[in-house]
């Protein structure tokens, strides 16, 4: 598929970049023209994608995310989101609802929110090396 | 955030985006109200919350939890559209009363 925009940014573990990378992704979607739920679902897809960078990938540091938006032909929306992180030794176990290492306080639905408010999510994860998750929304023709 | 207390009832007026970065300050308001007060029910209002992840689905499970040792219910009330799906999708409707706001 056709890339039409592109933009990419390095921001750093800290929890206040949760909001600032939801709002960026929002605001590069904008040019689709999407409704309100469209925008709400990218928000919260891409708030689980960052926590999961800040809680899991850099426990105990600050390190880098780097985020890739791309709008590609037929108003689909695509997003990349790596870290260099610890890695997720089992991916398929990470991805299940309810599964968390993170602790009372975390529900374990970040990829369960994520795969039900974008059309596709894909997980690599090298242990030691860091994880990728790309994820791709179609915008509605209005 | 408001706090609330009406005779047995403790009420939360949550506000603004409910992400990681933020519950954590809530989570330790609304702990210290419900041992403070010792509810038997708790009303979470969320009709001024303008986002919420699933760090608010963990902040809701978990003061469902700590309600349980006194065997005090959970209500969510006023809840926008946008949050009232990150909550179906939870199952939260299995723990606590779910009331959507006007949407």
């Amino acid at each position: 598929m056709k890339e039409l925009n592109k933009f990419t940014m390095t921001i750093p573990s800290r929890s206040a970049n949760e909001a600032f990378a939801r709002m960026v992704l929002a605001a590069f979607a904008v040019a689709l023209d999407p409704t309100v739920e469209e925008i709400s679902d990218i928000k919260t897809a891409v708030s689980e994608a960052v926590t999961n960078c800040i809680v899991h990938a850099y426990p105990n540091t600050i390190g880098n995310i780097y985020i890739t938006g791309e709008i590609l032909e037929g108003r689909v929306v695509k997003i990349k989101i790596r870290d260099r992180g610890r890695g997720i030794e089992n991916v398929e176990q990470a991805m299940e609802p309810l599964f968390t290492t993170g602790g009372e306080e975390r529900a374990g639905l970040g990829f369960a929110v994520m795969q039900s408010f974008m059309d596709s999510v894909k997980v690599s994860s090298r242990l030691g090396r860091g994880t990728t998750v790309i994820m791709k929304k179609k915008i509605s023709e209005r | 955030m408001k706090i609330n207390h009406t005779g047995e009832v403790l009420t939360v007026y949550l506000q603004g985006e409910i992400d990681h970065h933020s519950a954590r300050k809530m989570r330790e308001e609304i702990d210290t109200a419900i041992e403070f007060n010792m509810p038997s029910l708790l009303i979470l209002d969320f009709a001024e919350v303008t986002f919420m992840d699933s760090s608010g689905i963990g902040l809701v499970m978990g003061r469902f939890k700590n309600l349980q040792k006194s065997g005090a219910a959970l209500n969510l009330s006023n809840l926008p559209a946008n949050i009232y799906k990150v909550m179906k999708l939870a199952g939260i409707d299995r723990l606590a009363c779910l009331e959507k706001g006007e949407f």
